[in-house]
């Protein structure tokens, strides 16, 4: 038996393969081409949602595997937190603690879901070094796990939100339509920026720490456990907050969920940010996506 | 038409991380041969260079060379792992590639769980994954360890249940690196009959050994890789024997 040809058999445990059927690469493509592989890349990860899904959950479980509550973890941790900085803030501000809490605990779930999308995003790829070097699968897809393990944390801390509503009495049902458009807007622009800052952190290995030292900078400069309104006299600080993205994306959430009125500077300047976010992500993904295993 | 076909393609590794200064220094000395510094990139790797190759149905191929040939390198090429950096690549054909034991699998998830994973990825849906981890249970005899971390598996386990899970899919282009057909006796006896259908049922097969009895049981044609270039390509019988003849 030296030589093998091909000859069909009946297989009773094999299923044919639904890979990608088809492959064209180029050494120097054009623009044009780069920009349809890299559609052709998200799209995969779209068709691939179930995987996605099942990534973010296991990626959950692990973390608790073993342990107790589980992830549960995640909503007792959280209310410890804004039950301990939550009194003390109120009465280092004088704020009323009925308004302050409310405002605290929706501020830092919300900052808590950008903070991590970030440091998990500059990550995401060099995380992923095993399943990128071992298949082809989509280079989005990872950046994806990123944002719906996220959403899987926030669920667990909307628990938190609700009861603070409850107790301090505040129904935002009239508000709590525009809550949609908002988190659409932040899962488009959590998963560019993922996706943006896990190509710089597989370029570039300094990426991780310069994002983490970063965020804990904007923490401070963006309205999260401080409210805007301590600025009101201040006109020009009051610019500066307004032209933060954080804190414009942080208001169209959290203004619904506290049933007050959201400026219309504030979408605007959500929606600029959001587009300029959007084409550099797209535009360094279109051009690195091919680049990426061997970064890794 | 399932076919595979490389035009001088090139594959180079940046060196952008560790400590590269160290590293051109003792580089440059050892194998000055296939670094090369470009003034915008610094110091590269060149994998592969100028591969011109093509396949067709019922080609199996065998990859022979030394270590650091750029076997590996190539079937991570042909699996469109690594995308060419100079040349093109066309692949018309499901690939699969089975490149590493453990590569791919994650450690702290669960045997069941990893195969649920893998099996999303071909986009199956919940009677076909069961029906894949029945399979796999099956042929792997891994019993109540398939509900225990692959982190907790001997080394055997473990390529017993990547080769399971690689071989429930059936390929049109199959890629292999040897560790396959590498493992102990008792699991060959097993393995044979399951790899034999699996490799009989591709229209392409790439195959990288070190073995030359492998080689020349397995394959109709031979590529022999030298510092990262195809040396010679031809029947096994030919190209062995300009492979295995003294310098």
């Amino acid at each position: 038996m030296n030589v093998i040809g091909p000859r069909r058999e009946e297989m009773a445990a094999a299923v044919p393969a639904r890979l990608p059927a088809s492959l064209d690469l180029s050494g120097a493509p054009r623009w044009g081409d780069t920009i349809a592989t890299a559609a052709r890349d998200l799209r995969a990860t779209l068709r691939l949602w179930r995987l996605v899904w099942t990534l973010s959950l296991f990626d959950i479980r692990l973390r608790y595997r073993g342990s107790v509550l589980g992830p549960f973890w995640l909503t007792l941790s959280t209310t410890i937190m804004i039950a301990a900085i939550g009194f003390l803030y109120a009465r280092l501000f004088h704020q009323q603690i009925d308004h302050y809490l409310p405002f605290l605990t929706v501020s830092l779930i919300l900052w808590n879901f950008i903070s991590t999308v970030t440091a998990d995003g500059s990550t995401c790829l060099t995380q992923a070094e095993g399943m990128i070097r071992a298949m082809r699968m989509p280079h989005s897809l990872h950046a994806a796990r990123v944002v719906m393990r996220n959403i899987l944390v926030f669920a667990h801390n909307v628990v938190v939100i609700v009861g603070v509503l409850v107790i301090f009495r505040m129904w935002p049902v009239a508000s709590v339509l525009t809550i949609l458009p908002a988190a659409l807007l932040w899962c488009v622009d959590s998963f560019a920026l993922s996706l943006l800052l896990g190509m710089l952190g597989a370029r570039f290995r300094d990426t991780p720490p310069i994002v983490a030292s970063m965020m804990q900078i904007v923490f401070y400069l963006t309205p999260v456990i401080w409210n805007p309104a301590m600025l009101m006299h201040h006109g020009i600080a009051m610019v500066l907050v307004r032209l933060n993205p954080f804190y414009s994306l942080l208001e169209i959430m959290r203004g619904p969920l506290l049933g007050e009125k959201v400026e219309p500077v504030a979408w605007l300047v959500a929606c600029g940010y959001s587009v300029i976010l959007i084409v550099l992500a797209g535009g360094v993904f279109a051009r690195a996506r091919g680049r990426i295993p061997y970064w890794v | 038409m399932i076919g595979l076909s490389a035009d001088a393609v090139g594959v180079t590794f940046p060196l952008y991380h560790g400590e590269s200064r160290s590293l051109k220094k003792t580089v440059l000395t050892t194998a000055a041969g296939r670094f090369k510094q470009s003034s915008r990139r610094g110091l590269a790797i060149e994998a592969l260079r100028d591969i011109s190759l093509s396949l067709h149905a019922g080609d199996r191929l065998g990859l022979v060379g030394a270590n650091g040939a750029g076997k590996t390198t190539l079937l991570r090429l042909m699996a469109g792992i690594y995308e060419p950096v100079a040349g093109r690549l066309v692949v018309n054909g499901a690939v699969t590639a089975l490149l590493d034991p453990g590569q791919g699998l994650n450690m702290d998830l669960t045997g069941r769980e990893n195969i649920r994973l893998r099996a999303l990825f071909s986009g199956y849906r919940e009677a076909r994954i069961r029906q894949l981890q029945e399979d796999v249970a099956s042929f792997t005899n891994l019993g109540a360890f398939l509900d225990l971390p692959v982190r907790s598996y001997s080394a055997g386990m473990i390529v017993r249940l990547s080769f399971a899970m690689a071989t429930a899919v059936k390929p049109q282009i199959l890629l292999m690196d040897e560790w396959l057909l590498a493992g102990d006796a008792a699991f060959m006896e097993q393995a044979q009959h399951r790899l034999e259908t699996v490799v009989r049922a591709a229209d392409i097969l790439v195959l990288s050994s070190h073995n030359n009895d492998i080689i020349r049981r397995w394959c109709n044609r031979v590529v022999w890789m030298d510092e990262g270039r195809i040396r010679a390509d031809g029947s096994p019988d030919e190209a062995l024997a300009a492979y295995l003849s003294p310098k």
